[in-house]
C-alpha cells in the first residue's frame, strides 16, 4: 500500500472492467468540443499497463491508413466514459512493443481460448 | 512575513482530477495537530513568531530545561520545537491548537524543506553544465566542465567558479503553490506540484510572502 493511496481512493473508478495487454479494446473517450461534448471510440489492443493506484495509465494500439497510432490513457481519467473490452488476446509477455515492428498478419494477437 | 503557518511532513505525490476533468500533480503533505508552546512578541523579543510542537514524547526521554519549558507553558511534551515566523501573533495564545484549517482550498503558500541530498556531484548536474561532446575524438571528457580559467594572468582560478562538489541537503522553499485542498478531517493538505525534500521529511508551509508581487499589485 502506498502512503498517498488514502487521497487516491476518491479519484479510483470502480466501473473499471477487468482487461490486460493483448485484449483488443474500444475506449470511449469524451471530447468537448465547444460548448458540446461527444464521445469518440478509440479501438485497438492494449499494449501496456503500468503504474497503479489513481497514477495508472494503460496505452492502446491501433492501425489507421497504414499508419500506427497509440494513445495512452490515464485508467481511472473521468475523460474517460466507458471501456469496452472486445476480445482477450493470447500474449506471453506484459509489454507488447514487438507490435510496433511488425505489420499485416505478422502483428495479429490470437484470441484467447 | 506570512500571514500563517505549519509544519507538516511529506507523505507523496500522487495526481487529482478537478471538475473540469484536468488532471494535477498534487503534494499530499500531512499535518499533526500543533501546539503553541510560546507567542513571541515585537514587545517583549522584538520579533513575532509561533513556537510550537506536534506529536508526543515520553516524559523519560526529556531532558530537564526541555521539561521545564514544556511545564512552565503547561502544554503536552511533542517531538520537536519550531519557531513559525507570523505577522500577527495577536490571535494566537500558548497551548492553542494548530491545523491544515489555516489555509482554505486556492490559498497560495511557500513550502520550506531540507532538499534530497545528492552527495558529491559533478558540474553536470550540479551546476547545469553542458558537459562535452559524445565524439569528434573526445576521450574520456564527457561528463568534464572544462576550462576553469585563463593562463599567467591571472594564475590562479577565482574564488566562487563552479565547480563540482556538494548537491542538495540545502534548506530550499519553493514559492507560490495553489493549495488544492485542505483537508482538516484527514489532517491532510494537498498542494498543487512539486516540494523539496524526500518523502517523510519535515516541510514548513506558510502563507505565501511574495504572491501580490508577483501580481503586481504590490508595486
Amino acid at each position: 500500500m502506498n502512503p498517498t493511496d488514502l487521497v487516491d481512493v476518491e479519484s479510483l473508478r470502480d466501473d473499471i472492467p477487468d482487461f490486460a495487454p493483448g485484449d483488443t479494446v474500444k475506449v470511449h473517450v469524451r471530447v468537448v468540443e465547444g460548448n458540446r461534448e461527444r464521445v469518440q471510440v478509440f479501438q485497438g489492443a492494449v499494449v501496456r499497463r503500468q503504474g497503479s493506484g489513481a497514477k495508472e495509465t494503460f496505452t492502446v494500439r491501433k492501425v489507421s491508413f497504414g499508419v500506427g497510432v497509440e494513445r495512452t490513457f490515464p485508467v481511472h481519467a473521468p475523460t474517460i466514459a466507458r471501456i469496452e473490452p472486445v476480445v482477450r488476446g493470447h500474449v506471453r509477455r506484459a509489454k507488447l512493443y514487438y507490435l510496433r515492428e511488425r505489420y499485416g498478419k505478422a502483428a495479429k494477437i490470437k484470441e484467447k481460448r | 512575513m506570512a500571514s500563517s503557518a505549519i509544519v507538516g511532513t511529506k507523505v507523496g505525490m500522487t495526481q487529482i482530477w478537478d471538475d473540469a476533468r484536468h488532471a494535477f500533480a498534487v503534494t499530499v503533505v500531512k499535518v499533526a495537530p500543533l501546539r503553541v508552546v510560546q507567542v513571541r512578541t515585537p514587545e517583549r523579543d522584538g520579533y513575532s513568531a509561533l513556537q510550537v510542537t506536534y506529536g508526543f514524547k515520553q516524559a523519560g526521554k526529556l531532558n530537564r530545561p526541555e521539561a521545564g519549558h514544556f511545564s512552565k507553558a503547561s502544554v503536552e511534551p511533542g517531538v520537536g520545537l519550531w519557531e513559525l515566523s507570523v505577522e500577527d501573533v495577536s490571535g494566537y495564545s500558548v497551548g492553542q491548537q494548530l491545523g491544515v484549517e489555516v489555509f482554505t482550498d486556492g490559498d497560495l503558500v511557500d513550502v520550506t524543506a531540507l532538499s534530497k541530498g545528492k552527495g558529491f556531484a559533478g558540474g553536470m548536474k550540479r551546476h547545469n553544465f553542458k558537459g562535452q561532446g559524445a565524439s569528434h575524438g573526445n576521450h574520456k571528457k564527457h561528463r568534464a566542465p572544462g576550462s576553469v580559467g585563463a593562463c599567467a594572468t591571472p594564475a590562479r582560478v577565482f574564488k566562487g567558479t563552479r565547480m563540482a562538489g556538494r548537491l542538495g541537503g540545502d534548506r530550499v522553499t519553493t514559492l507560490n503553490l495553489k493549495v488544492i485542498k485542505a483537508d482538516p478531517e484527514r489532517e491532510l493538505l494537498l498542494v498543487h506540484g512539486s516540494v523539496p525534500g524526500p518523502a517523510g521529511g519535515l516541510v514548513v508551509v506558510r502563507s505565501a510572502v511574495k504572491a501580490a508581487v508577483k501580481g503586481g499589485s504590490a508595486r
